[in-house]
This record gives structure tokens, C-alpha cells and sequence, in this order.
């Protein structure tokens, strides 16, 4: 291996210091990670997943196995990159994986000594007792891949999302993919090009050849405009053309990574094929590598990956590769050509040229310590051979057209025997394939098939192209002979399959032995193609000795389902900025900076930080809660309720309309005044409960609750559109536009007098469950008085703009204490009021929460109405709403509590019913809860036993409300 | 990622959208059977091919209406609005 004096596409000018498990080392700027440790000599890269073999750089691109690394350290070290796939950059940080203390001495690789007892499904057979749970530990952490970062700091780089559309989205920028955009462009289309390699011109920059006898910079040179994407690979092929697209941008970017979200038009997938290796006993020796790879070392970073190589092949392509490193200097031993008298140009030119090819053979063995220094070659069946010196084997078992977005984008395949591969057959989106993906073979061919394309897809948007198709020399080439596997002992060496997950083919031929015949099956079983590769360059080769070994044509074995992403994503990436405080939008209280001067403790509800409870010096949040939960009882509090639900419902025929959506009255509703109203789905569960208030004959101000006002407005919409049309109903959701107060306690009223003295404010002129329009502090303002403490309590409600000056202006006076969203829901279990999604789940009928005489009343249809008819909703033995307190006054039961079907049951049981809600109240000094009971009403005064996590306590049933049950301090 | 050309907006995203499901669906009078609401309710068509569906552009202009989609190749062959009659199928 050695750096050749001239040539490739590097810049000898830039040296580059970069570290592999801390060696330094030198490279060029144009350099791969992989081509850097290839010139430095590095043959080991990496240990082998399963049975820590050493392994060595296979391949030049994303289906690399072997040359996993982990980049970087502390909080940005990713692991399990392609050595392939990384741009050498200046002080580049890489280290290898899988292998302990160090890459040359694995203590691990006694596995491979171990291996005849190490076959596919051997955990799954040997680690049954006492349970698989007791191994997994230590199998995972013996076979591993690089471990994830385990600093517990975020990671610093930023990663962007970007939306794109676009005419024509070409994929893959060789040959096809240049001239399909080349031709697309010229019809005038905008053309968005994406290529993975850190510059366009895919093959021709290595196998070279002349387009319009220019070269592939000259060609590209002349492409018309065009958008191009490089380092940028398509990773999904999503419905209606949409793709997405992981971009690396460049160190000094403005992020690290950008995930496109392109929507295209028309699609042309120009994504080259993929090389495959021969499988035969002990093809996993570093020096064994892809013949096109050696190609690509060669020409793209004048990298020499041996001194003495054998190419083995069954198709034409390796010759080129073969001439070209005798070109530049490597004595190349022999070409093995499966076939007998193979006839392409290919060949005939190696053989002019004086290259010693051997027919109808293939390597049956290779040797060496660390790396390759012999294979040996004898006849396809497998029989003699002879050891022949090498310290490079470059094999070529044929190409696989990379159809992976082709199939995510649902089209078909079809297997072509000629080609030896699938092929694109049907496509069900605006995409068609060209070049090596659709099984093109000559450079020739390649740009025809690119140009077509594009060609195509602009007829399909009623462009043409202005170009005619870029030309190239053509040639004759001689069909691929499959040679799936060596028909040789077990004993002879393993013969490996899938390199990154140590897949051999007695393994599969193991797996067919115990009917693992379904090609989906043989996967799971012995993990072929489930590897960060994906199985790349294994797939095909599996599925083929599959259906060798169960004597079925290859098309009847089919393939495993591609899916995205088509190569390893980073969740830094699918995340995009939508990490931390931006994860998603945030509602804010206009009173927000007021509740932090009043030391509140916020918690989130939904969108909305609101306060918890506003702590003093030396408080909690309990004792907080407490203290404002007293203060309502004695004096009065006020409470931040902007969040709740503020829906306009207008119209002539919007009193018809709410009849039907709530199920409890609407009609009869006098203008000015406020009613409880509960709304259910149509299975009759309670969706949400709150006040309606009616502003005028045909106009309702509806408040559900402030965690249910997007989905009731969403809800009686979708109503109002598709139910019912016919009727002349507007909504209008101005949750946001308001902001809310709440003043509650004994000495509410004295308040409000103050801050709206033009308002009588006398029971008889504002009794509770009636609203006033007034101005406070020069506002328009709305002044209802509805009661969720059981207090006298007014909500003041202003618009948003004003929301912090009136917080401000209450806050002034001396019998005020603020109360946060604790308290504030503590006082309503005194009441017994329910709190749906707490209280209620998707099973609770209005019956079931109390609604039941409210839900009698009426006599039309509304939402849910006939399915409280079903048997199960009238069964008398359903779970039903009841209080609960503690044997033990003292005692605030636990929510989630269990109610047992009697005192002393043996467990386990079913449970009868649970605890809902629970707390300390401050008016009855004494713990009280709300539970669901089964056939609850019927049992009050009953004593039962609560499980809760191993304790068992006692309670007893009560009736609801616990305090003020003939509302006098509500009325008051 | 289906893109979804609303009536009211143009073709917009999938993510704007609530897909509200199977379309035409009558919804009985309260005196039916229990059989009759347990059809409205549950029962669906749930075909192999053309589905009519409702969605809603509920982070757009909040209006619903219906389409026609096929449930294997997703293509949306129809987009109407609830006052107008569910196309002909075509071919």
C-alpha cells in the first residue's frame, strides 16, 4: 500500500494531521478517512461484530461493513461511521470499535476459536433457563457495536430542517444523474441534483471514460443551472414524491447536519449499483477488498491497496480496475474469471495487455496473518487449486442496482437472470430509474438511460430538453456467471456473507436445515442485513444461497422490505432545532412576569407554563398550596384562569346547534346568564364540562376547560361542517384574545366592588351563574360569576393586552392572596366537582360523574345521546362517582389507589374501583378523596379496603359535595 | 407524506391535516336498534383501493371536506367539499 506520486483528486499541498486510536497520522485534504488510513498502511480497522475477527476496508462508499469507527469524544463522539464515507479534516479524532485492550490483540476473538458452538439462533437456544433476561447484559456488551456517548451533556452542534420543492428531483450525480438533470434543466424545469460524495461525477471519476469526449469535469463544466447538493443523501421515499435528504454541511457551517424535506414533481433515481463480493472460506481477510474500490483508491486519492494483487470475478467490470493498477505499478498476479472464455472487450484488452487470466476458476482460501499474503485458486466446484501470493484479493461478484428508494416509493422489481439482479420494474410515483440502478452497464448505456429519463420527466411536466444525449464509446460486454458460494466443507473456513454482522453461508444454509425458508425469517433468525449496512452488499448473495440451498429460483425467494432510512441517521438531525425550550411553541400568560415577581412555581399544562402555587420563603409546594387554599376559605384569592376556553358560537340557529352538542339544556337560557353544560362523544363518554353563557339571542360564549378548549373547538366544528350544514352557526375561538382573573373567597365581592364600582354587584343584581359587562381601569371588561371553589367568585375577563395591568390591580389589595393551579384544584374536591380526564377516563358516561338528572332532562338527540341506551351504559353495577376519607383523618389517601371487593380479599383480585383525586382540605380539616366506585351510589356509608403498593387501608364511602353541600358560601 | 390539495388553500402538507375518517357516513336518528348504532359507529368499509375520507385542514383554513384515497398506493383521485356529491369513479 503506498501513496503514488501523482495523480488522483487530492491536494498535495494540504497535509492533514488526524489520529487513529491516538496514532497520528497524515493525510491530504481530499482524502476519505478510509483512502488516509489505506496510504498510511493502517490493514485492520476494525473487529468483527460477532467473532472479533480482524477486519480491513472493503469498499469505498456507504455499503463499507467493516470500517466502522467512532468520531470525536465526550459529548459529540458518534459512533459506528463509515471510515468511507468521513472527509479527512485537519485533526480528525477517530477511534476503532469492537475490540479490547487494542485492535491488534482482541481479547474477544476467542470467539472465533469458540465459533462451531456459536451458529445463528445459538443464544436463542442455549439461554432459555433461567431466562434470556440473565445473559442479554453480557452477550450485548461482548457483541457490540461502538458505544453511545455517555456524557450526559447535550450535544453542542446544531442540525436545521429545510423544506424544498422543486420539478424535477434527480438523485445521484454520475453519469445518469447528470444527464438526467442535464436534460431536465435544459427544458427549462427547475432541477434540484442531490450526490452523497463531497463532488459530483460518481463513477466517471474513477472509471473514467469521455462524455462528448470531454471528461467529467469538462461535462459537468457545461451542465445548464441547477441546484446541487453534495454530502447530501436521499434516506426516504415517502408518499407523493416527497424525499428526504440528510445533508453534512461543512465544519464552519451554520449547523452540522440539514435534513431536506424536498417535495418533487417528477423523481429520477440515478443511484448507481452497489459491487458485491465473492463468498468463499475466509473472504474476510484484510487485503480482501471490492475490485471497483480498489479503482476508486486508485484514481480518486492515488492510493495503491496492495503491491501484489489477484482480482477474482464473474463479470467484466473488474478488468478495468486489474488494468489500471498494473498501469500504475502493482504487479497483479492473476485475474480469475469464474467464467470459462469469457468474450467482452474488457477481457480481450486484459489479456492484450499481457495479464494472466485464468479461466473458470475462483478463490477457494486465503491466508496471512493480520492481512492477505496468498489465495488460493482452483476450479468453481471447488476441487484443488493451487496457493498463489497476494497481498491484495479484489473480488467482483457482480452488481446491485440500488432500487432501495425505487421500492420505498412502493415500485416493484423484477429479477433479471442476464444481469443477475433486480431490477426496477413498475413505479407507482412520478419516479422512474436510470443507469446502474436500472441495470445499465456501459458508460454508453448509463448516459442514454440518464438522458431519457430526464427527458421523461419533463415530457411529463410538458417540457423537452434542448440538449441531444451526451455520447460515449461503447463496448461489448459479456454476461456475469452467478457463483453464489464455494461448495466446500464447513471445515474448509467460513465462508462470510454479511461482513458487518458475521453472517456465513453455513449459517443460512443452518437456518433453511430448521425451515427458516421465508427470506423475512431467515433474516431475524440470523441477522443478515441487520446491520448498520443494512446488508448493502450481503442481501443478495443471502437470498441467493437461500434459494440454492432450498432449490428455488431466486425470484421465489423475493426479497426483505426495504426501508428508510437508507443509510444510519443521526436523532440530532430527525430532531432539527425542535430541541429544549424549542421543542414546541409556548403559550405565556400575559400576567407571566407578575406571577414571577409573586415567586410562582410554574408547572406546564399543555402550552401554558402556569403557576403552581406561589411560594413564600421556607415553603413547598404543599405548604404553599395549603396556605392559599385557607386563604380562599377565609378572605379571598385570585387566580390567573386566562387559559380557559373562550368560544363564540353565533348565529340564528345557534341555540338548535349547542342543544345538540351539549347533553345537558341549553334551550331556555336567558341572555345574561350562565349554565353548567357537559359535552360527550358520540359513544357517550364525557368529553368535556364547563359553562355556556349566553350573550344574546343568538350568541353563546362557551368555556370549556383550559386544557380542552382547542379540541371543543375543533370538535363542535367538525360538527357544525359535517353533521350539520343546514344550520346558520358561526365559531370563533377567542381563547387567546382574553385574559381572565378569578376573584374567589368571602370577601370577594368588596374586591370586585372596588376595582368596578360602576357595577351593582348585589346577589340580587349578579347572582351566581350571571355576568354583567362593566369597565375595569378603563377597560371593557365581562364579569361573571360561575364557582369552581364553592366560593363567591367573579372572573373578570379583559382583553389579552390587558391581562398583566389588571393582575397588577388586584394583586394591590391588602385581602388578596394569589393562588395558583394546586390550590385552585384542592378546593374543587370539597366540592366534589370533577376534573374530566382525572376524575373520568374514556369509559365514564355522564351517569356515571353525576350528569345523570341534568342528561334526563332533555328530550332531543344531541352527541352521544343514543348510546347511553346500550345495555352496558344503564347496567346498574357501573363504576360511579363517590367520595372517599380515610379511616385515618389525617391520611390523604393516594390517587391511583386500588378499592378491593371486600375486606381481606386474597390477591390478586380485580379491583372495584380507584381513587381519582385526593388532598388534604383545608375547610374540613381532613383528608378527602373522589373515586370511582362500582354501583358507588348505592353504597354510601360503606367501609372498604384500598390497596395501594403493598399497603391496605380503609375508607369510607361518602356522599358528594364534603362542604357546603346546600351552597350557601357560593350562593352568598 | 401524502400532499393534500384543499379546497380552500391549494395543495398543502399532510401534518396540516386531521384525517377524520370514512366519508358518507349517515348518521341514524336516536330510535334506531341497537344493531342499526353499532353500524353507524363501528362498521366501515374499509376497502382494498378507493377510500372516501374526511379530512380537516385544521392548521390551515380549519374547513373540512372529503377525498377519495387509495388505501394501497395512496393517491388521492378526488377532493370535493361536503356540498358536493362524491365523483364517479373513473376507469
Amino acid at each position: 500500500m503506498r501513496r503514488l506520486a501523482e495523480g488522483g483528486r487530492i491536494d498535495r499541498s494540504q497535509l492533514l494531521n488526524f489520529y487513529f486510536d491516538q496514532r497520528r497520522l497524515q493525510g491530504f485534504a481530499g482524502d476519505t478517512l478510509a483512502s488516509a488510513l489505506l496510504a498510511n498502511g493502517v490493514s485492520i480497522v476494525g473487529r468483527s461484530f460477532k467473532y472479533h475477527r480482524p477486519r480491513g476496508i472493503m469498499a469505498a462508499g456507504p455499503e463499507e461493513p467493516n470500517a466502522l469507527v467512532t468520531l470525536g469524544d465526550g459529548a459529540l463522539a458518534e459512533p459506528n461511521l463509515r471510515a468511507t464515507d468521513i472527509p479527512l479534516q485537519d485533526g480528525l479524532y477517530a477511534t476503532s470499535q469492537n475490540r479490547w485492550p487494542s485492535l491488534g490483540f482482541d481479547v474477544g476473538a476467542t470467539a472465533d476459536m469458540l465459533s462451531r458452538f456459536l451458529p445463528a439462533g445459538f443464544y436463542y437456544k442455549t439461554f432459555m433457563w433461567p431466562g434470556w433476561r440473565y445473559f442479554e447484559p453480557h452477550i450485548r456488551r461482548a457483541a457490540g457495536l461502538g458505544p453511545a456517548p455517555t456524557t450526559v451533556e447535550p450535544d453542542p452542534e446544531r442540525y436545521l430542517r429545510r423544506y424544498h420543492h422543486c420539478d424535477v428531483l434527480v438523485i445521484g450525480a454520475g453519469p445518469a444523474g447528470l444527464a438526467a438533470a442535464r436534460a431536465a434543466a435544459s427544458a427549462g424545469l427547475d432541477v434540484t441534483l442531490v450526490e452523497r460524495d463531497v463532488e459530483p461525477g460518481g463513477s466517471l471519476l474513477w472509471r473514467g471514460g469521455t462524455v462528448d469526449g470531454m471528461d467529467a469535469d469538462g461535462f459537468i463544466a457545461g451542465l445548464p443551472p441547477l441546484r446541487l447538493l453534495t454530502r447530501a443523501t436521499a434516506i426516504g421515499y415517502y408518499d407523493h414524491n416527497a424525499v428526504t435528504v440528510l445533508e453534512h454541511l461543512p465544519p464552519g457551517g451554520p449547523a452540522r447536519q440539514r435534513l431536506w424535506q424536498i417535495r418533487a414533481r417528477q423523481v429520477v433515481l440515478a443511484t448507481g449499483a452497489i459491487e458485491r463480493h465473492l463468498v468463499f472460506p475466509n473472504n474476510d481477510r484484510p487485503g480482501v477488498m471490492l475490485a471497483d474500490a480498489t479503482l476508486h483508491y486508485l484514481r480518486r486519492h492515488a492510493v495503491a491497496c496492495g503491491q501484489r494483487a489477484i482480482f477474482v470475478t464473474n463479470n467484466d467490470t473488474a478488468y478495468d480496475a486489474a488494468l489500471a493498477l498494473a498501469e500504475a505499478g502493482v504487479e497483479i498476479a492473476a485475474v480469475a474469471d469464474v467464467r470459462r472464455g469469457a468474450d467482452g472487450d474488457a477481457p480481450r484488452r486484459a489479456r492484450e495487455r499481457g495479464l494472466k487470466v485464468l479461466d473458470g476458476v475462483t478463490a477457494l482460501a486465503t491466508t496471512g496473518r493480520g492481512r492477505v499474503s496468498a489465495v488460493r485458486i482452483g476450479d468453481i466446484g471447488g476441487g484443488g487449486g493451487r496457493w498463489m501470493e497476494a497481498d491484495l484479493v479484489a473480488l467482483s461478484g457482480g452488481w446491485t442496482p440500488t432500487v432501495h428508494l425505487h421500492r420505498q416509493a412502493g415500485g416493484t422489481v423484477r429479477w433479471d437472470e442476464g444481469a443477475l439482479a433486480f431490477l426496477p420494474d413498475q413505479a407507482r410515483q412520478a419516479q422512474r430509474s436510470a443507469g446502474a440502478a436500472a441495470g445499465a452497464v456501459t458508460l454508453a448505456q448509463t448516459l442514454r438511460g440518464g438522458h431519457e429519463a430526464g427527458a421523461a420527466a419533463a415530457a411529463a411536466l410538458g417540457a423537452e430538453p434542448s440538449v441531444a444525449a451526451p455520447v460515449a464509446e461503447g463496448c461489448h460486454v459479456a454476461a456475469p456467471r452467478a457463483l453464489w458460494q464455494v461448495a466446500l466443507p464447513p471445515s474448509a473456513g467460513k465462508q462470510f456473507v454479511d461482513f458487518q454482522n458475521d453472517v456465513t453461508a453455513g449459517d443460512i444454509a443452518l437456518a433453511a436445515r430448521e425451515n427458516y425458508v421465508s427470506v423475512e425469517h431467515l433474516k431475524r433468525y440470523t441477522t443478515l442485513g441487520m446491520a448498520t449496512d443494512q446488508g448493502k452488499t450481503s442481501n443478495l448473495p443471502g437470498l441467493a444461497i437461500l434459494a440454492e440451498t432450498t432449490a428455488r429460483p431466486i425470484p421465489e425467494v423475493g426479497t426483505t422490505t426495504f426501508r428508510p432510512p437508507y443509510v444510519a441517521v443521526t436523532m440530532g438531525a430527525v430532531a432539527a432545532d425542535a430541541v429544549g425550550e424549542d421543542y414546541q411553541p409556548r403559550r405565556r400568560l400575559p400576567a407571566h412576569d407578575e406571577h414571577v415577581a409573586a415567586g410562582a412555581l410554574f408547572e406546564d399544562f399543555g402550552p401554558w407554563p402556569r403557576p403552581a402555587a406561589y411560594l413564600r420563603p421556607g415553603e413547598d409546594l404543599d405548604a404553599a398550596a395549603r396556605r392559599e387554599a385557607r386563604a380562599a376559605r377565609a378572605a379571598a384569592v385570585m387566580f390567573d384562569a386566562t387559559p380557559l376556553g373562550k368560544i363564540e358560537v353565533f348565529g340564528r340557529d345557534a341555540e338548535t346547534f349547542l342543544e345538540r352538542i351539549y347533553c345537558t339544556p341549553v334551550a331556555g337560557l336567558k341572555a345574561g346568564r350562565i349554565r353548567y353544560g357537559a359535552m360527550l362523544t358520540e359513544h357517550g363518554v364525557v368529553l368535556d364540562d364547563g359553562v355556556l353563557a349566553r350573550l344574546g339571542p343568538d350568541r353563546f360564549l362557551l368555556s370549556p376547560s383550559s386544557g380542552a378548549a382547542l379540541r371543543v373547538h375543533r370538535w363542535i366544528e367538525e360538527w357544525r361542517q359535517g353533521e350539520w350544514p343546514d344550520l346558520d352557526v358561526r365559531i370563533a375561538n377567542l381563547t387567546h384574545a382574553f385574559a381572565c382573573v378569578a376573584v374567589a373567597g368571602p370577601q370577594a365581592r368588596a374586591v370586585v366592588a372596588r376595582i368596578a364600582p360602576a357595577l351593582d354587584l348585589s346577589p340580587a343584581a349578579l347572582p351566581h351563574m350571571a355576568f354583567a359587562d362593566g369597565v375595569v381601569a378603563g377597560v371593557a371588561a365581562r364579569i361573571a360569576r360561575v364557582s369552581f371553589t364553592g366560593e363567591v367568585q367573579y372572573e373578570i375577563t379583559v382583553p389579552a393586552s390587558h391581562g398583566a395591568a389588571l393582575w397588577r390591580l388586584v394583586q394591590g389589595f391588602d385581602e388578596i392572596t394569589p393562588i395558583g393551579i394546586e390550590a385552585w384544584l384542592r378546593l374543587r374536591v370539597d366540592k366534589g366537582y370533577i376534573h374530566v380526564g382525572s376524575d373520568s377516563d374514556g369509559t365514564s358516561l355522564p351517569g356515571d360523574v353525576g350528569f345523570g338528572p341534568l342528561v334526563a332532562r332533555k328530550t332531543g338527540d344531541f352527541v352521544g345521546k343514543r348510546s347511553l341506551l346500550r345495555p352496558d351504559a344503564v347496567r346498574p353495577d357501573r363504576e360511579q362517582l363517590v367520595g372517599l376519607v380515610a379511616s385515618d383523618p389525617a391520611f390523604v389517601l393516594p390517587v391511583g389507589a386500588q378499592i378491593l371487593p371486600g375486606q381481606g380479599v386474597a390477591l390478586p383480585v380485580p379491583a372495584i374501583g380507584r381513587v381519582t383525586s385526593a388532598c388534604f382540605s383545608e375547610a374540613l380539616g381532613h383528608g378527602i378523596a373522589l373515586g370511582r366506585l362500582r354501583g358507588g351510589r348505592g353504597r354510601i356509608g360503606d367501609t372498604v379496603e384500598i390497596y395501594h403498593l403493598g399497603r391496605r387501608l380503609t375508607a369510607q364511602v361518602t356522599a358528594l359535595p364534603f362542604f357546603d353541600p346546600k351552597g350557601e358560601r357560593l350562593h352568598g | 407524506m401524502l400532499l393534500i390539495d384543499c379546497p380552500w388553500c391549494g395543495p398543502r402538507d399532510e401534518i396540516e391535516f386531521v384525517c377524520g375518517g370514512e366519508s358518507h357516513i349517515v348518521r341514524p336518528a336516536p330510535e334506531v336498534d341497537d344493531a342499526a348504532w353499532a353500524d353507524y359507529m363501528f362498521m366501515r368499509t374499509n376497502p382494498k383501493g378507493r377510500h372516501a375520507e374526511r379530512w380537516g385542514h385544521v392548521h390551515g383554513c380549519g374547513q373540512w371536506f372529503s377525498l377519495v384515497r387509495d388505501t394501497v398506493t395512496h393517491e388521492i383521485s378526488a377532493v370535493y367539499r361536503f356540498d358536493q356529491p362524491r365523483p364517479a369513479e373513473r376507469d
